[in-house]
């Protein structure tokens, strides 16, 4: 699978990516009483200092890109939902919160491992807004000068489960 | 090669190769919802499902204990949807009286020691402290076990922390947590199994394992394990009522990534400032930060003997005025030692409100938020940004509560003692 998308990149006022971004700054424990994800988008980060207005700003299949244990905290689905809802393409950081990541997998939602990201950026070989695309299955971010980044392949249950669709899907083959 | 206690609980519950990285599918003894992800894991169940039987209604559970009972009409009309659908299952509802469901279902002797269990909390794995396999997950994951009764899982590495020195009351297991967080971060130990050793933590009662292992969500771990002593394996009987469990240790031979030596000795209170759980200073210096409300409760300090111990401390004195102090018991049971001692009475009279078990104070959306420029002390496990209201939230153990109640301002509990 590939994704073509623009650049979003959290982070903070010393240019950092933002680390351990927590699930009550992605959606905000406030909205849990939500069940429609096409409600969820317009929550979207809204807890996130200075990224408060993501929802008015995002495009479709935007790649996000965050810090170290992105998602950490609460088991919250809905953490997952508002970025599908939006229609993120996918979300790449050095590492997530491990019920985030078994979340996006389950629901496949796209997110990829990438302990070079943070470097990369610091490097400024990447900037905010560039179009890039992913090679999901591969782990590879090819820019449009054809410049490439090697990030962690997707396990196999993670490709599986995109392929099905979701958890269910999956569930269904592979008992 | 020898195995880790995360993988012989796994090998247990699995015919897969119970490996590090592997992924492997795994059986699962006791499956939950809450009142939050609960509503959705009916909504996916009917949506995929629709009126099949789950896996096993025996095995399965509602536990309501964040909005509890519900504040609004919007929770209300999720909790009624579990019930109903709990009703056409015959799955067993701890309904809204009951407390914090993973120590409900610790409490009841569902959850045992050896067992695995899920639910969409992320504290599951405070399990750990009864040597059980727990994890939080989202409302997919869970309504996927609520019908097939098993789950695909990673196996994680597993990382040991060496604790030496010890310390002395009223440094309490919540410090040591804090402390510890202070120096692995999330970094250390994120997406792996911790093994604790050290006299400091081997020696810890029941209540205080379950105050360190709570908190491994907050260092981004899998799942923690003390081993058990043989007064462990007295207190957890007597916790879940029964004797019917196996305790699994380490293999002297097991393989861990990585190892690091945490020195406690002399270790004083810690408290953890906004805005992360590992943001933590010793109690000194942050003495002059003034308080506006103290919680003391939560899955991580709202035992029984944690709401004794603060009570200890607050005996004889009194709250300071314009500090509002509320006090939440983890479950029924907790709350119905302290009537029956009359520490609630003496709590009550001295002017702290006493709430019903649940999860009350930890988070916003729940009763008992703060306002702008407000300050909570907090005995729970998170202080990130907005968590508990607009005001800042600092986190500390019941005893630091306790003195600062008495004083208005985070306080050395030696000051008062
Ligand atoms: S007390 Fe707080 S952290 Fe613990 S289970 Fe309840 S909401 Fe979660």
């Amino acid at each position: 699978m590939k994704i073509k998308g623009r650049v979003f990149i959290l982070k903070d006022k010393e240019g950092n990516l933002i680390k351990d971004i927590d699930t009550d700054q992605i959606y905000h424990n406030m909205y849990l009483h939500i069940t429609d994800i096409k409600e969820m988008g317009k929550y979207c980060l809204g807890n996130l200092e200075g990224y408060e207005n993501y929802p008015q700003l995002a495009q479709k299949n935007d790649i996000i890109i965050a810090g170290h244990n992105f998602g950490a905290g609460s088991s919250r689905q809905h953490a997952v939902d508002c970025f599908r809802a939006l229609g993120t393409g996918c979300i790449i950081a050095p590492s997530f919160g491990a019920i985030f990541k078994r979340n996006a997998i389950n629901s496949a939602f796209p997110i990829v491992e990438c302990p070079l990201i943070e470097d990369y950026i610091k490097e400024g070989k990447l900037s905010h807004g560039e179009i890039v695309e992913l090679d999901f299955e591969n782990g590879i971010i090819r820019k449009e000068d054809g410049a490439e980044l090697q990030c962690k392949k997707p396990s196999m249950v993670q490709v599986e489960i995109l392929k099905a669709g979701c958890l269910f899907e999956y569930g269904k083959k592979a008992k | 090669m020898g195995k880790t206690i995360v993988e012989k609980i796994l090998s247990s519950h699995s015919k897969d190769e119970v490996k590090p990285g592997n992924i492997i599918w795994l059986d699962i003894d006791v499956r939950s919802a809450r009142d939050f992800g609960g509503p959705n894991v009916v909504k996916h169940y009917k949506e995929h499902y629709d009126s099949e039987p789950v896996d096993n209604p025996k095995k399965t559970f509602f536990t309501f204990d964040l909005v509890a009972p519900a504040k609004t009409i919007k929770y209300a009309i999720n909790q009624s949807l579990c019930r109903r659908f709990a009703r056409e299952q015959g799955i067993k509802v701890y309904d809204v009286g009951y407390g914090i469901g993973t120590h409900v279902l610790m409490e009841e002797g569902h959850i045992l020691p050896g067992k695995t269990a899920v639910g969409t909390d992320s504290h599951y794995n405070i399990v750990g402290a009864i040597g059980a396999f727990g994890q939080g997950m989202g409302d997919v994951d869970i309504t996927f076990v609520f019908k097939t009764g098993k789950t695909w899982f990673e196996v994680p590495k597993t990382v040991k922390i060496n604790i030496k020195g010890s310390f002395e009351y009223p440094t309490t297991a919540k410090d040591l947590t804090l402390y510890i967080l202070k120096h692995i971060k999330t970094e250390f130990a994120l997406g792996r199994a911790i093994e604790f050793y050290g006299d400091a933590v081997e020696s810890l009662p029941l209540y205080g394992r379950i105050t360190l292992l709570s908190m491994v969500t907050e260092m981004g771990g899998i799942i923690g394990y003390v081993p058990f002593t043989e007064k462990t394996v007295e207190e957890v009987k007597a916790f879940t009522g029964r004797d019917d469990f196996e305790v699994f240790y380490a293999d002297t031979d097991a393989e861990y990534e990585k190892e690091i030596e945490i020195d406690v000795s002399g270790l004083e209170s810690q408290v953890a400032a906004p805005p992360h759980p590992h943001n933590v200073f010793p109690v000194s210096e942050l003495k002059d930060v003034k308080v506006d409300m103290i919680y003391i409760g939560s899955c991580t300090n709202g035992r029984e003997e944690d709401i004794e111990s603060a009570w200890k401390i607050l005996k004889g004195k009194k709250i300071k005025d314009g500090v509002i102090l509320s006090i939440t018991p983890a479950t029924r049971r907790a709350y119905k030692k302290l009537m029956e001692k009359g520490i609630l009475q003496d709590l009550f009279d001295m002017g702290a409100i006493i709430t019903n078990p649940s999860c009350a104070g930890c988070a916003q959306g729940h009763p008992g938020m703060t306002g702008e420029g407000e300050v909570s002390l907090n005995t729970s496990n998170r202080n990130f940004p907005g968590k508990q209201g607009k005001g800042e939230t600092y986190l500390v153990s019941p005893e630091v509560a306790a003195a600062s109640a008495i004083t208005g301002r985070i306080t050395d509990p030696r000051e008062v003692l």
